[in-house]
C-alpha cells in the first residue's frame, strides 16, 4: 500500500505539473483539425512562428470561439471544421493579400463567463480579429469585450439582435427577428395555409426570437395564428399535447422555428396522431434528413427558409461538401457553411482594405469596419451577400421543400 | 510591557486575512508592471465570485453540518434582482451608489429566500434541506427562464408567457426577456471590489464561527439532542447560518451579474452542475476549512482554463486531477502517509506539538 501510494503521488504531481506546462507553453499549438492542413503550409507557418512576435511574423492570427464540448458541440465543432476548411484553402491559394493565415478554435462549453476566458486566451495568443462566437448568449457577452478592445468581431451564427450591438462586429446569418419576419412574410404573401400554429421552445433564445417577431409580423399578413404552445429544453420528448391542440384548433401548418432534433420526434408523433399538416420551418430545420433512426419519408413535403442546402446543386456548395466530407467525414451543416463563408468575409474585406500583419489590432479593425460595407460575397449561404454598417448582412433567403428525400429550392 | 497573546484561532484566521490581502497586492503589482497575461486579468473577477460562493457554502455544510444543493439558486435570485435593478436604475443615480444598492439588493434577496425555504425545510432532522434545496435551484431556474418583465410610461408589465403579451407602448423596454435574459447588465465589477466582498465574507463567517452564536451553530452539527437539552432554539440557529450563506452567495451572485453584458439562466452557470460544482470546492477545501475553500476555488476554477492547451482533452484530465486531488486529501491512506513524511523531515516539530497535546 506505501508503494501505492507513492506511486499515486507521483503520477499526481506529475499530471499537475504537465497540466502546468501544457497552460503555459501552448501558444502554437494548433486544433486537432488543423493538423490535416497540408505539410509545405505548416513547415511554412513554423518558420515564421519562429520569427517571434505575432505581429512581426507575417500571418493573420484569426480566433474562433464556440462550444465543442457539451451540449452544443455539434454546432462549435461544425463551424471550427469548416472554417479551419477554409483557412487552409485560402492558405493554398495564396492567403490574405499574399499573407498566410493562423486559425485557431478555443472552447466555451457554451457558457457566456467561458466564452470570455477563451477570449481572452485567444488574445494572449496574438489574435487580430476574431471569427466568433457560434451561440448567441456567448456572442452578446464576448462583443462587449471586443468593443472595449475595438477588435473586429464577425460571427457566424450568433443570431440575437444584440450580437451585432456594437459598429466592430458583424454577423453571417440572419438575425432572429429577420428570420421570423421573413417565415411570417413568406407564407403571407404565397398563401400557403390561413389557419397557423406554432410550436416553439421558450427556453431558447434563437426559437423564442423567431416567435416573437412571425406573431408581430402575421399581425399584417392574411392568416391567423390559431395556436402557440411552447416547451422547454427539459421537457422536449413528447408533444403529443401540443399537437393535440393544433390539430383540435384545426391549423393546416405547423411553424416550427426550432431544432431538427425536436423538429424529427414533433415529425413522427404527429404521423402516429394521423394529423398531417404542412410544416414549415427555419434554418434549424437543416438537419433533419441525416437525424438517425429517422424515416425521412415523414419529412416529404416540410418547407424551410434556409440560406443552405448540403444537396444544393451548385458548385460552390458541391465543392465545400465533398471537400467537407473527405476531411471530417460529416455532412456540413449551416453552421458550417455560415463559418466557412466569415472567414471568405474576413479575407474579401481584408483585400478591400489592404490590411498588413503589422498593424496592431484596432487600426486593423477601423480597417476592416470601413471594408465590409462595400465587399459583395457570393459564398454558400447566398449569391451577392453584403453588409450594412450596422453589422447585418443582406441575403435573400431561399425557401426550400424536401421532396423525395433531397432539398429542393421552390 | 503586557504582551498580547493570540489564540490559535485568531492566528489561523489572521493567515487567511493575510493570504488574501498578499493575493491582492501581488495582482495589483502584476497589473501595474503590465505583467499579466489577458486571461488571468478577465479571470480575477470570477475567482472572487466562486471564493465568495465556496465560503458561504462551507457555512452551511462545513459549520452548520447541512447539506445545500441549491447554491447556484441563491446565486441566480441575486444575480438577477441586482442585474434587473442596475436595468432601470442604470443613469438614474451614480454609478457607485447603484451598485451598492444593487448590492444590498441581491444580498437581501438571496437571504429572503434563504429565510422563505429555511423555515419549513431547517425544522426538520436529516437530509431535506438537500432535496428542496436541489428543486428550489431548478424551479428558480425556470422560472427566471419564462419571465418577462418590461417598462413603458406606464410602469411595469409582467407577463409568463412571451414578451409580446407584455403589450408595451412603442418606446418600452423589455428588461427581463425570458430565456434570452436581461442583456445589457452595466459593468461594474472590479477586481477591488471582489476583493473587498470577499473580506466582508470573511469578516462575518469568521466572526461568527468564533462568536457564541457560532458555537450554538457547531454544537447543532455535532450532537442536536445535546445541544437542545441545553437549551439552544436549533431552527433559530440553523436558520441564522443558512440564510446568511445564501446572502453571501447573493451577493457572489451581484457580482456575476455585473461582469458579464448577458445574463441567461442556463443549467450551465445557474442549475444543478453548478451547485455540484461549489460543493466541490468545499469538500475538497476540507469541509469547515474556509481558508481550504478559498484555496480550492481558485485552483478548480483555474484548472480548466490552464489545461485549455490539451483542447479536447481537458474536461478528462480535469476530472481525473480533481479524483487525483481528493485522494491526496482525504484517502486515510494518503493521510497516513503525509503524516509519515512530516515525521521523517520535520521531527523537531512534531514533538513539541505532541508535547503540547
Amino acid at each position: 500500500m506505501k508503494k501505492f501510494n507513492k506511486i499515486m503521488s507521483v503520477v499526481m504531481a506529475s499530471a499537475v505539473t504537465a497540466a502546468l506546462f501544457a497552460g503555459c507553453g501552448n501558444a502554437d499549438e494548433k486544433t486537432p483539425a488543423a493538423d490535416s492542413s497540408s505539410e509545405a503550409n505548416n513547415a511554412e507557418q513554423e518558420t515564421e512562428a519562429a520569427d517571434d512576435t505575432a505581429s512581426a511574423s507575417g500571418v493573420f492570427k484569426i480566433g474562433g470561439i464556440g462550444p465543442t464540448t457539451g451540449s452544443a458541440a455539434v454546432y462549435g465543432i461544425a463551424v471550427q471544421n469548416a472554417a479551419q476548411l477554409a483557412v487552409d484553402e485560402i492558405n493554398a491559394a495564396g492567403g490574405i493579400n499574399g499573407v498566410p493565415i493562423e486559425f485557431k478554435f478555443e472552447d466555451d462549453e457554451c457558457d457566456a463567463e467561458k466564452s470570455v476566458n477563451a477570449y481572452n486566451t485567444l488574445k494572449d495568443w496574438g489574435m487580430q480579429m476574431l471569427m466568433g462566437t457560434v451561440t448567441s448568449g456567448c456572442s452578446v457577452a464576448v462583443a462587449e469585450k471586443t468593443a472595449e478592445d475595438n477588435m473586429f468581431q464577425l460571427t457566424p451564427s450568433g443570431s440575437s439582435v444584440d450580437c451585432v450591438k456594437y459598429d466592430n462586429a458583424f454577423r453571417v446569418c440572419f438575425s432572429d427577428p429577420n428570420q421570423g419576419a421573413a417565415s411570417a412574410l413568406y407564407i403571407g404573401e404565397n398563401a400557403v395555409a390561413s389557419k397557423i400554429a406554432v410550436i416553439y421552445d421558450s427556453s431558447d433564445i434563437y426559437s423564442s426570437g423567431i416567435y416573437e417577431k412571425f406573431v408581430t409580423e402575421a399581425a399584417n399578413q392574411p392568416f391567423e395564428i390559431v395556436s402557440a404552445e411552447a416547451f422547454t429544453a427539459d421537457n422536449k420528448t413528447d408533444f403529443s399535447v401540443q399537437l393535440q391542440k393544433a390539430k383540435d384548433a384545426g391549423a393546416e401548418l405547423v411553424f416550427l422555428p426550432i431544432y431538427y432534433t425536436e423538429a424529427s420526434l414533433i415529425l413522427s408523433q404527429a404521423s402516429t396522431m394521423g394529423y398531417a399538416p404542412i410544416f414549415f420551418g427555419c434554418d434549424g430545420l437543416d438537419g433533419i434528413l441525416n437525424v438517425e433512426n429517422f424515416d425521412t419519408s415523414l419529412a416529404e413535403g416540410v418547407m424551410l427558409l434556409t440560406p443552405f442546402a448540403a444537396d444544393a446543386e451548385d458548385e460552390l456548395t458541391q465543392n465545400f461538401v465533398t471537400a467537407y466530407k473527405e476531411k471530417f467525414g460529416d455532412t456540413p451543416n449551416q453552421f458550417a457553411a455560415d463559418a466557412y463563408d466569415a472567414i471568405y468575409a474576413i479575407k474579401a474585406a481584408g483585400e478591400k482594405a489592404g490590411i498588413t500583419p503589422d498593424m496592431d489590432m484596432s487600426a486593423m479593425c477601423e480597417a476592416m469596419k470601413g471594408a465590409m460595407p462595400e465587399i459583395t460575397l457570393d459564398g454558400l449561404t447566398g449569391i451577392g451577400m453584403t453588409w450594412d454598417a450596422s453589422g447585418e448582412p443582406n441575403k435573400a433567403p431561399k425557401a426550400v421543400k424536401i421532396t423525395d428525400g433531397v432539398y429542393t429550392a421552390m | 510591557m503586557k504582551k498580547m497573546k493570540m489564540t490559535k484561532t485568531a492566528k489561523n484566521n489572521l493567515i487567511t486575512y493575510i493570504m488574501v490581502f498578499l493575493a491582492y497586492i501581488a495582482v495589483q503589482i502584476l497589473l501595474a508592471t503590465g505583467n499579466i497575461s489577458s486571461l488571468m486579468k478577465g479571470l480575477l473577477v470570477p475567482l472572487c465570485i466562486y471564493v465568495m460562493l465556496a465560503v458561504s457554502l462551507n457555512l452551511t455544510v462545513g459549520i452548520l453540518g447541512e447539506l445545500s444543493l441549491g447554491h447556484a439558486g441563491f446565486m441566480c435570485v441575486g444575480a438577477f434582482s441586482s442585474a434587473f435593478f442596475s436595468k432601470c436604475m442604470d443613469g438614474a443615480m451614480p454609478d457607485g451608489v447603484r451598485f451598492l444598492l444593487a448590492l444590498l439588493i441581491g444580498a437581501a434577496a438571496a437571504g429572503f429566500f434563504g429565510i422563505l425555504i429555511g423555515i419549513p425545510v431547517l425544522r426538520l432532522k436529516g437530509d431535506y434541506l438537500a432535496i428542496v434545496t436541489l428543486a428550489f435551484g431548478e424551479i428558480i431556474k425556470n422560472l427566471v427562464n419564462v419571465l418577462y418583465i418590461g417598462k413603458d410610461k406606464n410602469g411595469f408589465h409582467f407577463s409568463m408567457k412571451d414578451s409580446i403579451s407584455l403589450h408595451l407602448e412603442e418606446e418600452g423596454q423589455v428588461i427581463v426577456n425570458g430565456a434570452q435574459g436581461i442583456t445589457g447588465t452595466p459593468h461594474d465589477a472590479t477586481f477591488t471590489i471582489g476583493i473587498i466582498l470577499i473580506f466582508i465574507s470573511l469578516i462575518i463567517i469568521l466572526n461568527l464561527i468564533n462568536s457564541r452564536d457560532g458555537r450554538a451553530i457547531m454544537s447543532i452539527r455535532d450532537n442536536r439532542i445535546a445541544a437542545e437539552s441545553i437549551g439552544i432554539n436549533i431552527t433559530k440557529y440553523k436558520l441564522m447560518a443558512f440564510s446568511i450563506s445564501a446572502s453571501i452567495a447573493g451577493a457572489a451572485g451581484v457580482l456575476y451579474a455585473h461582469n458579464l453584458s448577458t445574463l441567461t439562466a442556463l443549467p450551465k452557470n445557474f442549475g444543478y452542475n453548478m451547485s455540484i460544482m461549489i460543493l466541490v470546492f468545499v469538500v475538497l477545501g476540507g469541509i469547515g476549512n474556509i481558508r481550504g475553500s478559498i484555496i480550492a476555488a481558485i485552483i478548480l476554477t483555474l484548472l480548466p482554463e490552464l489545461l485549455r492547451g490539451l483542447s479536447d482533452y481537458r474536461m478528462l484530465i480535469y476530472a481525473i486531477v480533481l479524483i487525483a486531488m481528493m485522494l491526496f486529501n482525504w484517502s486515510p491512506k494518503a493521510v497516513a502517509w503525509k503524516e509519515r513524511l512530516k515525521e521523517r523531515y520535520f521531527p523537531k516539530r512534531l514533538r513539541k506539538e505532541k508535547e503540547v497535546k
